[in-house]
């Protein structure tokens, strides 16, 4: 039963009419606010047919395909790298030795808490100081600042989904590992880490989702991804003695929604599939990003609650 | 140690910019939230689907482009002239208002399907069951999400400073460009967010106490 229905009985003739007349009054209003924005653009130029004829611009495409591609090249190196990290930093969490154990722990909670813009720009300072020995050539700096600093974080954030899904597989599958005689090593890489990939994966791409969101945040430090040329050229292009920023921010809007529904989808498509199978441990909800995950503690991501449906 | 005694009021600037930006989009949000996961439960079609449109297109939106159009294109809209803490308090709410809502609905389905049921039968409206019923019960299962989702808007705030608003990656990035080491800055920046984000967990720890009732 879906909660919506139960919030309000099946309306009767009166309560129908009321509703249609809140339905016309409803879609009135944001109608009316939608058109308010459109004159309010339409009269500053924005819609003219010239200003978005520079689509038309061999130019302008070359410099959208190219942010976009610099964006998917940051994201698919970082997304790589990040859940590498998380890998090695949950299994150095859950280690026995405590050092290995603290180091972990600090380094998950430092970079958690820290913005990932910062990072960014911390390490980008540090690359463009140390240019010379790091062996950095032209975008390079930004590239790699971009990428460590997406990897520092979502793989600190990953380790921690990874950590809860470890905890949630049952403490009979370890014990029987180690009655068959496996090494701690073993009975990780082979038992444990599996399962939880398995049954976090969901919340594992709701986080590569963020990261994807997060490569924008390259912008700052200058990488030509495609929010940066979206900007650029908005910032050069003149039509009419205006600058096309509503048309330029519509078109990579869309790119960017459109990708990261892309990965939403096929977390959801996942998770319907984990569903469906009768064994191993529960697959996680998607769409609950752990993006938003405490920075100290972590209350369990594992959703307990009945988790909303994504859209 | 001594960026931070020598700039002590850049970085006590920087904090309070912070704290502020973090609040009054925190506020935004939590009213816009609560508004919007109403919509999203109403008996009402085009404000369901206005709910959500709002929440998949604000959801899988870079925080960044939000402060493009909160910059470039708001202005043109609305008069320009807004100052920038304005726009960047817009963008954060916005954003933010997208994962309240979801967290505030999601509240909404942990509560017991006969309290609203209950509400209906002795004649309560959806605004009175709402209101009076169900928001009040679901507040207990929202906080500890909220607790997260403001610890995110807090690190978010810092793509403010990015767009000339002084706070404090707005003051990291003056006083690196001014050439002091930049591990220390980063340290005194870390510290800073630290303080915010423990500060706004044990606040909600405290709330979370307070509102925990046997149910």
């Amino acid at each position: 039963m879906s909660s919506s229905s139960v919030l309000y009985d099946a309306p009767g003739p009166k309560t129908r009419v009321r509703n249609r007349i809140y339905t016309v009054a409803g879609s009135l209003a944001v109608l009316g606010a939608l058109v308010f924005v459109v004159l309010r653009l339409n009269d500053k130029g924005q819609f003219a047919p010239e200003m978005w004829n520079i689509f038309n611009n061999a130019g302008v495409r070359t410099n959208i395909r190219d942010g976009v591609l610099m964006t998917l090249q940051a994201f698919a190196v970082g997304a790589v790298l990040s859940l590498v990290l998380g890998v090695l930093l949950a299994v150095g969490r859950l280690s026995d030795h405590k050092p290995v154990r603290w180091f972990a722990t600090g380094f998950i909670e430092l970079f958690r808490a820290v913005p990932l813009l910062i990072t960014i720009y911390v390490l980008w300072v540090l690359f463009l100081a140390n240019r010379g020995t790091l062996g950095f050539s032209g975008e390079g700096t930004q590239f790699w600042a971009l990428v460590i600093g997406l990897t520092v974080y979502n793989g600190s954030v990953q380790a921690e989904v990874l950590r809860a899904g470890i905890n949630a597989v049952p403490k009979g599958q370890s014990e029987a590992a180690y009655a068959l005689g496996m090494r701690k090593a073993q009975v990780m890489l082979t038992v444990l880490v599996p399962q939880a990939v398995r049954s976090m994966l969901p919340t594992i791409i709701s986080q590569l989702v963020v990261t994807l969101k997060d490569t924008s945040l390259g912008y700052v430090i200058t990488y030509q991804e495609l929010l940066f040329a979206i900007r650029q050229m908005a910032g050069n292009i003149t039509v009419n003695e205006e600058n096309p920023y509503v048309p330029m921010i519509i078109v990579g809007g869309a790119i960017y929604v459109a990708m990261c529904l892309l990965l939403s989808a096929l977390a959801n498509w996942i998770e319907r599939r984990g569903r469906r199978a009768k064994t191993g441990i529960d697959v996680a909800g998607a769409g609950e990003p752990v993006t938003a995950a405490d920075a100290l503690e972590v209350a369990d991501p594992v959703p307990g609650g009945p988790a909303g449906r994504q859209n | 140690m001594n960026v931070l005694l020598d700039h002590l009021p850049e970085f006590r600037d920087g904090f309070l910019g912070t704290l502020s930006i973090t609040a009054a989009s925190a506020a935004l949000a939590l009213v816009l939230g609560i508004l919007i996961a109403g919509f999203r439960v109403s008996p009402i079609p085009p404000l369901r689907a206005f709910g959500t449109g709002w929440v998949m297109l604000l959801r899988n939106t870079p925080l960044t482009l939000l402060f493009l159009v909160a910059f470039f294109v708001v202005p043109q809209i609305l008069f320009p002239g807004t100052s920038p803490f304005m726009l960047a308090t817009l963008a954060l709410g916005f954003y933010t208002s997208s994962f309240v809502c979801e967290a505030v609905r999601s509240g909404i389905n942990t509560v017991p399907l006969g309290q609203a049921e209950a509400a209906r039968s002795i004649g309560m409206t959806f605004l009175q069951t709402l209101r009076l019923i169900i928001l009040p019960q679901a507040t207990r299962t929202v906080v500890p999400p909220l607790s997260s989702i403001f610890i995110a808007l807090t690190k978010n705030s810092a793509v403010a400073g990015a767009f000339s608003n002084t706070e404090l990656f707005n003051i990291s990035k003056l006083l690196s460009d001014r050439g002091f080491a930049i591990g220390w800055i980063f340290l005194w920046i870390a510290l800073a967010y630290l303080i915010i984000t423990f500060a706004i967990s044990g606040l909600f720890r405290l709330l979370e106490r307070r509102l925990e009732v046997a149910r």
